[in-house]
């Protein structure tokens, strides 16, 4: 069984609504966080990033000033700040497709749909901790690669170019950990 | 060559580049022999014991749901109006399972598609709006009811059926947006 030291990882969560902010901190001090930071909108978030240096930014779609896209695509600039290559989670009530693929393609690491559960925030924190994916820098994109599998039955042109580095495989932290013993 | 470990390792090619950032997580992650310490369980214990507060909580939200509601039936579904009513519904459409109104969610998210996909939001007939919000509330409020569970569902299955017909007729351009729309979710329900 794999354990995550909750009491060294900080997060920071961006949700405009205060019930929100509530069940999420009870979880992660249930999963045994201590240092949990808050924000109530997108502009407040960018300034707690900066200022918290969070390990994990968790944040809600739809807040006012700008939205947690918008503030997904500001933290994935590289270069324009201490960690641009934090795992982002989005905590959302959107669940269609396109809303799904919008949040990928602004560089979220972890989508995540309200209603939420302690079983699936879990899961979502353990696959960033455990399971980082490389970042893929484009002409447009900068983020986590969003190839999360080969698909050996796909039928298309390469889209990536540059010989044979299209698909990395990179053994997973959790297939690394052996129980001791 | 010798990488440093607090450096992204960068592999260029001809349109992209693969960038490992350093894995500074790597030291919180262990394995145990055995599950005893459960932190989903300790999780959702926390969670349990919050849940004494969820009854009010949605109270609040249907407050502020009502409020929005009376402000679009006095100005119209307009501006800030408008967007006061759709977070209102969004908000409460994902936060009502975990307080314990799953079908109070359900309403609420066919609002949210109402207000969200009708082109001109002058054509949203208000009284599907009343419905809407009214259904949210009485679901909330006869939550006690033993027949409250097959009600609620009767009522937001109606809501959901006439609030797809209106958008399949306020959209005669965008139907296959709209079947994707009242499609499964694409995202599996982890509520559980």
């Amino acid at each position: 069984m794999i354990r995550i030291d909750f009491n060294r990882l900080r997060f920071l969560v961006i949700d405009d609504n205060a019930h929100m902010r509530r069940i999420l901190r009870t979880l992660l001090h249930g999963f045994g966080a201590r240092e949990v930071y808050e924000a109530e909108d997108g502009a407040a978030g960018l300034e707690g990033f900066t200022h918290y240096i969070p390990d994990i930014v968790i944040t809600d779609w739809a807040m006012p000033i700008f939205d947690g896209l918008e503030l997904t695509q500001m933290i994935r600039q590289p270069g324009a700040n201490a960690n641009p290559y934090v795992p982002i989670i989005m905590l959302t009530g959107h669940s269609e497709k396109k809303r799904v693929m919008s949040a990928r393609d602004a560089g979220v690491t972890e989508f995540l749909a309200k209603p939420i559960s302690a079983k699936s925030l879990y899961q979502r924190i353990l696959n960033v901790v455990a399971n980082p994916r490389p970042f893929i820098k484009t002409k447009n994109y900068f983020g986590p690669d969003r190839r999360r599998n080969v698909n050996p039955n796909y039928v298309g042109p390469e889209r990536r170019k540059g010989g044979n580095a299209d698909v990395i495989k990179q053994q997973a932290l959790l297939e690394k950990v052996k129980v001791p013993g | 060559m010798k990488i440093k470990a607090d450096k992204p390792t960068v592999a260029t090619y001809a349109d992209h580049e693969v960038i490992t950032p350093p894995h500074k997580l790597r030291g919180l992650v262990s394995a145990v022999e055995s599950g005893d310490d459960d932190p989903v369980a300790r999780a959702e214990r926390a969670l349990e014991t919050l849940s004494s507060e969820f009854s009010s909580w949605m109270d609040s939200e249907c407050e502020r749901l009502e409020t929005a509601r009376g402000m679009v039936a006095k100005r119209g579904l307009i501006g800030k109006h408008r967007d006061d009513l759709f977070h209102a519904a969004h908000d409460i459409k994902g936060e009502a399972a975990t307080f314990g109104f799953p079908y109070a969610g359900d309403a609420a998210n066919s609002l949210c598609r109402l207000i969200e996909h009708t082109p001109d939001p002058a054509r949203v007939p208000l009284d599907l709006i009343h419905q809407h919000v009214d259904a949210v509330r009485a679901i909330i409020r006869e939550a006690a009811r033993p027949d409250a569970e097959a009600v609620a569902q009767r009522l937001t299955g109606k809501l959901r059926d006439v609030t797809e017909d209106f958008l399949r007729r306020e959209n005669p351009d965008r139907l296959d947006e709209i079947e994707s729309i009242f499609a499964p979710s694409i995202t599996p329900d982890e509520s559980a």
